[in-house]
Parts: C-alpha cells; sequence; structure tokens
C-alpha cells in the first residue's frame, strides 16, 4: 500500500506518514519502508541492516548539519543526506 | 568441496573472514601471535596479512580477509575476499561475529554457509555483549547452524585454543549437515538450476549452489565466471534470467529483494531463539561518551582538543626526546666515519665523501623517529578506540564539500595537517576509504601537508625574514596548506577526477574500545618501520645521486692550484709558529700534520655529540689511552711547547676548513646540478628564486630535509666566525637583494612542491599506475611555480613587502575555500521527497 498519505491539521502543507529518512527529526523511531537506491548503495545500505521493515532511530546530525546518525538494531550507523533520502520510511 | 579422504590434515589453510569493527585483527592476531606478515593482494592494492601456527603438530596457515559486510561484487574489498574463498579454497573458513549484534553479522554467515566452505565461527566480544545485558545461547546457536561456535574475547585471549581446537576439528570432519537458506518458491528453480550446472565445467570448480542463487539475483560476478567458463549466452545464464524475469513478473517483486527477505526472515529468527535481552536499558557508555563529544557545541571542542593533544605531546614533546636520540645517531656517523678511508688535506676521497654524505641524509630522517613513534601510537589510539570514526562524521560535511571524505581525515592527520607528519603513511592510510574519488582526491593532496621535513625550512626563512611576525608567519603556513589541499581537491575532483567512481557515505560508528597495547604498539611500530623503510632504500639511493650532480664534474685546474696555494701558505705558516717548539720534528711531513688534523677534527666531533661533564671526562680518558703521543696537541694542560702546537693547530683547522668550504661552493655552483638551476634562472626569476633556491629545490626532491642542508651549504660565508646559519643567509640575501617577498615566493612553492620521491612511490602503490604518479610531481610543480611567480611578481608590481603580500594572498585563499565550500552545499542540497509514484513507474518498465 505505497504512497497513502494522511493529512494531519497541523497547519502547514502536508504532513505524511511515510516520507525519507532525510526529513526524520533527532530522536525519532521510524520503520524503513523501502529503499529508491540501486546497485551499490542498496547493497551497502542492506549490509549495515537498514533493511525493509526494520525499525531504526535517528540520533542526531553532525554538527554540521550532515551527516546523520542513526541506530539500527543496537549499533550505530551515519549516512549522509543524499543516502538518506533514498529511504522510505513510515513514522510512529 | 574439501571432502578429502585422507586422514587427518597436518598442513591447513584457514581464512578468517567477517565484518569490519567484528574484532577480525584481535582474532587474528590472538590465534597467530606476532608471526605474521603482510603483502598486498596480486594486483590490488588490499593488504593481505598472513601469519602461521603450530598447534598439535598441525601447521595452520591464517590468512586475514578483508573486512567485509557480504560478499558481493560492489566493492574492492568484497572481491578479493570472494576471490581468495573461490581461487584458494581454504580448509576451514573462521567467521568471526560480533556478538553484540549479531543479526547483520548472520547475513555474512549465511553467504559464506552459500559458498558451502566448512565453517567454524568465532563469537567475539562476547564480553561487550554481557555488558550491554545481551545473553546468546552458544549451544544453541551451534545447533541452529551446524556448525562448531567458539566465545570468544579477542583482546582478552579467551577462547584462543577452542577456536583452534575447532578449526582442527572442522578441518577433519567428513560430512557437513549445515544451515541453509531456502528460498520458498523459488527454491525448485534454484535446485534445478544448480543441478544443469553440475553438468558444465563449472562442477568441482564452484559451490553449484551459491552461483545458481547469485546468477538469478544477477550478481555481476557471477556473470562473469559463467561468461568465462561456458562463453557468452550459455543456457545456464539464459535459464537464470528466465527464472528472474518470469518471478518479477508473477510477484510484481525484485528477485534480490525477495532472497534478502528469505536470509532476513532466517537471521531474525536465529537471534529470536538464541538471543535474550535482560537489560532494555540503551544508555551504554559508548551512548554516554557520544552525547558529550558529538554534542553540537562541543564537538569542535573536542576535535580541537585532541589535535592539540597530539601536537602537544609528538611534536612539541617528539622534539624534546630527539635532544636524546641524535647523539646516538651522532655515534654511528662517526663511527662509520672511522671506517672510512681517511680525510685527506683538501679533498676527501670520493668514497669518504659519498658515505658521509649517505650517513647524514639518512640521520636527518632518522632523527624524527621518536616524534613518529609517539605519532603512530596516538593516532593508532584515535582509531582503536572509535574516535577517528567519530572525526570522519563530525567533519564529513566539510571535506565532501572539496570532494574528499570524511575518512581523508587520518591520512591528512599522519601527513601532518598541524605542522609534523609524513606524507608516506599518509597516503597509505587512504586504503580504507571507500569511494573512489575522494580516496585519489586525498592521495594527490595529502602532501601538500605540511610533513616534518618541511619545517625546518620554513623555520629558517621565517626566522630570517619574518622575525617579528614568527608566530603569524608559522599560523599562515601551517593553515594555508588545509586551505590549499581542499581547493587542489575541489579542482581536481571537478576535472580530472570526474569520472572516477564513487560509493555512499554508510559508515558504521564502532563502539568505544580501550585499546590495547598490543594492537596499538603494533601499528605504530609498522607505520614508523615504513618510515625507516623509506630512509634507508629510496633517500639513500637519491642521495647519492644527487650527490654525483652536486660533485662532478668538478673544480677547474687553475681554481683548484689557487686552492692548494693557499692551504700550503697556511701550512707554512703552521711549521713557522711550531719551529720554535719541541715537537717541531714531529711534523716535518705533511701527512703527520694530515693525521694530526684529522684527529683533531674527530675530537672536536665527538666532544660535540657528548652530554654532561662525565662523558667528556671519559672522552678525554679515551683518546689519552688511544692515542698517547698525540693527546698533549689536543688539550694541552701545562705543557708549554704543546699548548704553542695546540694554538696553531687550531689557525690550521679553521683555515683548512674555510678553503674546503670556499671549495664546496665553487664545487656546486660548477657541478651539473648548479648548471641546471643556473639555466632555469630566466624562468624563475618570474617567481624570485636564485640559482641556490633553485639547486635546493632540486635536491630537496630526495627527501626534504636535504634543503636545508644543500642552503647551508650555499649559504657557507661566516660559518668560520660561528654565525648561525639564520645569520649566513640573512647577510647574504642582504647583498643578493633576498627580500622577504622572495622569501614567501619560496616557502609557498615548497608548500606546493611535489611530494618526495618516497611519497611519489608510495601514489604509484596506492593508485597502481605510473600515470597518477607523473601527474603528481608535475602538477604541483607547475602549481607551486605559477602561485609563486603571482606572488613575488605581483606582489612586486604592487608595491608590497612580504608580510603584506603574506596577508593579501591568505585572505584571499580562505575567501575563495568559503566561496567554493558554501556554494556547493547550496548546489548540492538533495531535494526533500521525490515523486516516489513516478520512479516506481520508471522502475517496472
Amino acid at each position: 500500500m505505497p504512497g497513502r498519505r494522511d493529512r494531519h491539521g497541523h497547519g502547514h502543507g502536508k504532513v505524511c506518514k511515510c516520507c525519507t529518512l532525510m526529513e526524520v527529526s533527532s530522536g525519532k523511531k521510524v520503520k524503513i519502508r523501502c529503499h529508491h537506491a540501486k546497485g551499490a548503495v542498496r547493497q551497502r545500505l542492506l549490509d549495515l541492516g537498514f533493511v525493509p521493515q526494520t525499525d531504526i532511530e535517528v540520533i542526531r546530525r553532525a554538527p554540521l548539519g550532515d551527516p546523520i546518525e542513526c541506530r539500527v538494531a543496537n549499533y550505530k550507523v551515519a549516512l549522509r543526506k543524499s543516502e538518506a533520502c533514498l529511504i522510505e520510511v513510515e513514522q510512529y | 568441496m574439501n571432502s578429502s579422504n585422507e586422514a587427518r590434515k597436518d598442513n591447513l589453510l584457514v581464512g578468517l573472514a567477517g565484518q569490519q569493527n567484528a574484532g577480525k585483527s584481535t582474532t587474528f592476531n590472538m590465534l597467530t601471535g606476532a608471526n605474521q606478515h603482510i603483502v598486498n593482494y596480486p594486483g590490488v592494492t588490499v593488504d593481505k596479512k598472513t601469519g602461521f601456527y603450530r598447534y598439535k603438530d598441525v601447521r595452520v596457515e591464517t590468512v586475514d580477509l578483508p573486512g567485509t559486510y557480504s560478499l558481493t561484487s560492489f566493492s574492492l574489498e568484497e572481491r578479493v575476499a570472494r576471490d581468495f574463498l573461490l581461487t584458494e579454497q581454504p580448509d576451514v573458513v573462521v567467521n568471526v561475529l560480533d556478538s553484540s549484534s549479531l543479526k547483520r553479522s548472520l547475513y555474512f554467515t549465511l553467504q559464506v554457509l552459500e559458498m558451502d566452505f566448512p565453517i567454524a565461527v568465532a563469537l567475539n566480544m562476547m564480553d561487550v555483549a554481557k555488558r550491554n545485558g545481551t545473553h546468546v545461547d552458544v549451544e544453541r546457536l551451534s545447533h541452529r547452524l551446524g556448525v562448531d561456535v567458539i566465545p570468544t574475547v579477542g583482546r582478552k585471549g579467551k577462547g584462543k585454543n577452542e577456536l583452534r581446537d575447532a578449526i582442527i576439528a572442522t578441518a577433519n570432519r567428513k560430512e557437513h549437515n549445515v544451515l541453509r537458506v531456502t528460498y520458498e518458491e523459488l527454491e525448485p528453480e534454484v535446485a534445478a538450476l544448480e543441478e544443469s550446472m553440475g553438468k558444465t565445467t563449472l562442477s568441482g570448480k564452484y559451490p553449484l549452489r551459491w552461483m545458481a542463487v547469485k546468477l538469478i539475483e544477477g550478481d555481476s560476478e557471477a556473470r562473469r565466471i559463467v561468461r568465462e567458463e561456458l562463453g557468452e549466452n550459455s543456457a545456464a545464464q539464459t535459464k537464470a534470467n528466465e527464472i528472474r524475469d518470469k518471478f518479477e513478473e508473477d510477484h510484481y517483486m525484485d528477485v534480490a529483494d525477495f532472497m534478502l527477505g528469505c536470509r532476513d526472515r532466517l537471521a531474525t529468527d536465529i537471534v529470536e531463539s538464541c538471543v535474550t535481552e535482560d537489560k532494555e536499558g540503551r544508555d551504554t557508555i559508548t551512548d554516554m561518551i557520544d552525547n558529550i563529544v558529538l554534542n553540537r557545541f562541543a564537538a569542535p571542542f573536542f576535535l580541537v582538543a585532541t589535535v592539540f593533544v597530539i601536537y602537544q605531546l609528538a611534536i612539541v614533546q617528539g622534539y624534546e626526546l630527539t635532544n636524546y636520540w641524535w647523539p646516538y645517531l651522532a655515534k654511528v656517523r662517526s663511527f662509520i666515519a672511522d671506517l672510512l678511508p681517511a680525510a685527506g688535506l683538501l679533498e676527501d676521497p670520493y668514497v669518504r665523501s659519498m658515505g658521509l654524505w649517505m650517513v647524514d641524509s639518512a640521520n636527518g630522517l632518522l632523527n624524527y623517529i621518536p616524534i613518529f613513534v609517539i605519532l603512530f601510537s596516538l593516532i593508532a589510539i584515535l582509531e582503536d578506540s572509535g574516535y577517528m570514526a567519530r572525526i570522519a562524521f563530525i567533519l564529513d560535511k566539510l571535506f565532501h564539500s572539496f570532494g574528499l571524505h570524511g575518512q581523508s581525515t587520518l591520512p591528512y592527520i599522519l601527513g601532518g595537517v598541524f605542522a609534523g607528519g609524513c606524507a608516506v603513511p599518509g597516503v597509505m592510510a587512504t586504503k580504507g576509504i571507500p569511494d573512489e574519488r575522494s580516496r585519489m582526491a586525498t592521495i594527490l593532496t595529502v602532501p601538500y601537508m605540511n610533513c616534518l621535513a618541511k619545517i625546518p625550512f620554513y623555520t629558517l626563512l621565517i626566522n630570517v625574514f619574518f622575525v617579528e611576525y614568527k608566530s603569524w608567519a608559522m599560523l599562515f603556513l601551517s593553515t594555508f596548506t588545509i586551505f590549499a589541499a581542499l581547493l587542489i581537491s575541489k579542482l581536481l575532483t571537478s576535472t580530472v577526477l570526474k569520472t572516477m567512481e564513487t560509493a555512499p557515505f554508510v559508515m558504521e560508528l564502532p563502539k568505544y574500545h580501550p585499546p590495547t597495547i598490543f594492537g596499538v604498539g603494533q601499528r605504530a611500530v609498522e607505520r614508523t618501520w615504513q618510515y625507516i623503510k623509506k630512509v634507508g632504500s629510496i633517500v639513500v639511493a637519491v642521495s647519492v645521486c644527487v650527490f654525483t650532480l652536486l660533485q662532478f664534474p668538478g673544480l677547474p685546474a687553475e681554481k683548484m692550484a689557487e686552492f692548494e696555494g693557499r692551504m700550503d701558505q697556511a701550512l707554512v705558516t703552521f711549521q713557522t709558529k711550531i719551529k720554535k717548539s719541541s715537537y717541531a720534528g714531529e711534523f716535518q711531513d705533511v701527512q703527520s700534520v694530515v693525521n694530526l688534523l684529522n684527529l683533531y677534527h674527530d675530537y672536536k666531533n665527538d666532544k660535540m655529540s657528548t652530554r654532561g661533564k662525565e662523558a667528556s671526562l671519559a672522552l678525554n680518558e679515551k683518546y689519552k689511552a688511544e692515542y698517547p703521543g698525540m693527546y698533549m696537541f689536543l688539550k694541552p694542560g701545562a705543557d708549554k711547547d704543546a699548548k704553542v702546537v695546540n694554538r696553531a693547530l687550531r689557525k690550521l683547522s679553521s683555515s683548512r676548513k674555510s678553503l674546503r668550504r670556499e671549495m664546496k661552493e665553487v664545487r656546486i655552483s660548477n657541478s651539473f646540478l648548479g648548471m641546471v638551476g643556473r639555466s632555469l634562472e630566466p624562468v624563475t626569476q618570474w617567481a624570485g628564486f636564485n640559482w641556490k633556491i633553485n639547486v635546493a629545490i632540486m635536491s630537496s626532491f630526495a627527501a626534504r630535509e636535504s634543503s636545508v642542508a644543500t642552503i647551508g651549504v650555499l649559504y657557507q660565508q661566516g660559518a668560520d666566525e660561528n654565525k648561525s646559519l639564520e645569520e649566513r643567509v640573512g647577510s647574504e640575501s642582504g647583498e643578493g637583494g633576498f627580500t622577504p617577498l622572495h622569501a614567501l615566493a619560496v616557502m609557498i612553492f615548497f608548500a606546493l612542491y611535489p611530494p618526495c620521491l618516497a611519497t611519489t612511490i608510495m601514489i604509484k602503490v596506492q593508485t597502481g599506475s605510473y600515470k597518477w604518479m607523473t601527474f603528481s610531481i608535475l602538477f604541483p610543480t607547475a602549481l607551486g611555480f605559477l602561485v609563486a611567480s603571482v606572488i613575488y611578481t605581483g606582489g612586486s608590481a604592487a608595491g608590497l613587502n612580504g608580510i603584506q603580500m603574506m596577508g593579501v594572498f591568505y585572505s584571499f585563499v580562505v575567501l575563495l575555500t568559503i566561496v567554493l565550500g558554501l556554494f556547493d552545499n547550496w548546489r548540492k542540497d538533495p531535494v526533500p521527497l521525490p515523486d516516489f509514484s513516478q520512479q516506481a513507474t520508471k522502475e517496472r518498465s
């Protein structure tokens, strides 16, 4: 059921339950829906545990705003925004 | 695969495989101890670590494979690890698992199991897992996987013998009844494909089930193998494509995704049945430290503090240590000097002068060993503890704006970001950068860092020309190089490196570990050893060439005659002076005078390299015992006649010294290098370089250290009055019109000057091509000369003096860097939400 978007009345435009990992604010837990990456990038993400249906937590952004640090299972992975915007996630 | 029918094997090949940060190296060290050596895998720049050990009369060769997360064909390391497994066919694969993140580790295990290798699993980091409240049921895990599972703590050597037993047991086991991933509805197709391949030449060479799975997944390496074995458009390849297309049509999903799902479900299932978490508390030590050091405001502070501490301990304290270290090197030098043929009156035998030249060039470099040992130990501590990965995380954005990578930090630090390092280990350390383009950019820009050998040269010029702005000038130079490296990297990545392949930045931040003394010591010694090897081979070899080029064709005859005449004059003076003393008879012939002169010279040199009163007394005793007939001329004491000789001897010695020095200068200016230096003057005048500077620049290509030595030779006058080199360069250049602006141009050229020969050779090793090596020499030369010319000619035209030009130029470079960095970020900010629905339809089509 991809593409299902809920509207909330939060006052500023569309707030959807699914967005990319790039937009998730620090401290939030999300569930990975799917990857939009291909080839090596996709493989690398899978290797490090960004497997669909997995829960991940965004811990923090680097002091300069990029990369993003996430917790997958019980270890931490840093990834750049350019990779994070290829991961579609679902917010709880 | 390894179903050998012989009895017990007593020669085993073991491959150690697993992910990065799973403690593979510590397990490797635990198994093999210290007898290991490192070579490169054939044809690639990846390290191959091998080691041997004997256990229960079995000789086991262990190979530490590159740390990889999986065995696909996307990265060089993965290809290397996979090729090793497929071609070398190890008897046992020891799979090192990180028990504190078991599920991810199991992905790798399942892939190796699929390849049908006999496996023993080393469940590492049990102590960390326990601390985090994770309990792994080893029995059950072993049962589920169908292989031996040994809990280990690599850092403490726990589980060593159990693992060694397991390796032998696994190697001699006939039946391997291991776990298999089942691919649900694809299973019949996989089996059919496997069976059809069993009739081809692939059978026996490769694990067939794995081949079948990989072909259906569309793995490029598997395709290549099939193409090589069975030719283009083989039946197997066609069948695999059919299976894939049919599945994707039926299920509306990617085959690779589906297969991944199967593996994922299995891994999850295993973890759920074997692992119990009794503590839901997530606030482990690592998190607490990270909350502090990665805090948005505190992070820069900790970063600067770390750099400062390294600088203080390694560079400042290391220099202190060289005071204790240098006498030993000086002893070696005088020992060698004794072995070589004795010095002549005016001209030394060629062997002697060349030998001493070699020793001096080597000593100049070996002097830095204490600094490097400290520096490399500290860096190894940073790496092993896990903070290095955090530095990469903090700085990635900055580096990435200029085409570099967060992991360029380590090479830069080794290369000497803040005054002092060496480009050779710096270039070596670029190995870990996954992104090819950034790696190349890092390799080509590390040499701009201030290596330890550039520092004396800067110090010399700054002390002459920028005395009142000493600290500013040093700050300018040490930071200018960082900006220069960033700008050049930007330039290269958007031009010549543009087409190189890039990789995503997805990097694990490992948990903090207390580093072990063995691990840190090993790495520090390894890197220092690389440096010593560089000195021992390349630098010495090149120094011989430079020496020859500076020595020949030698002095013209009339010049030589003039010098000899002056020396005879000095000898006559000596004879007249001692005529009245009772020792006059001893010095009738020239040879006896030469012997005395040489002895006096050695004695002075030995005196210089001793410290403290006792040592100097001991030295006197030594000379007294060895040369009883001569000692009174060195230290006359109360003997009046000997005093007379001693006085005359001192005078004679100093006139000999100054004559030799003059000869040296004439010889250099007459030499091949001198000629080249002169012939370059018409060009280099734009940068304000005179021929002496040209010679110094050329001779410093062997190793930077020789630049100061060469300048020391060229600026000789006044050395007899014991003026320091700074004063000499200053007074002489004052006459020659050498201004601070000249000095600035020279320093900038030196900062951008191509890497020394040892580094270029390392660049060849790391890039695997002579093309890049040549580029790394020619490009910086051109660039350095261009910038130096702009500074000198531009500065002269604008009527600015050295320090003003320094300010102007520095502001320009900093501004340019900031503008470029900001522009890049503004241009590259990713679009927030791609339109998935459109993308999805595109992918289907």
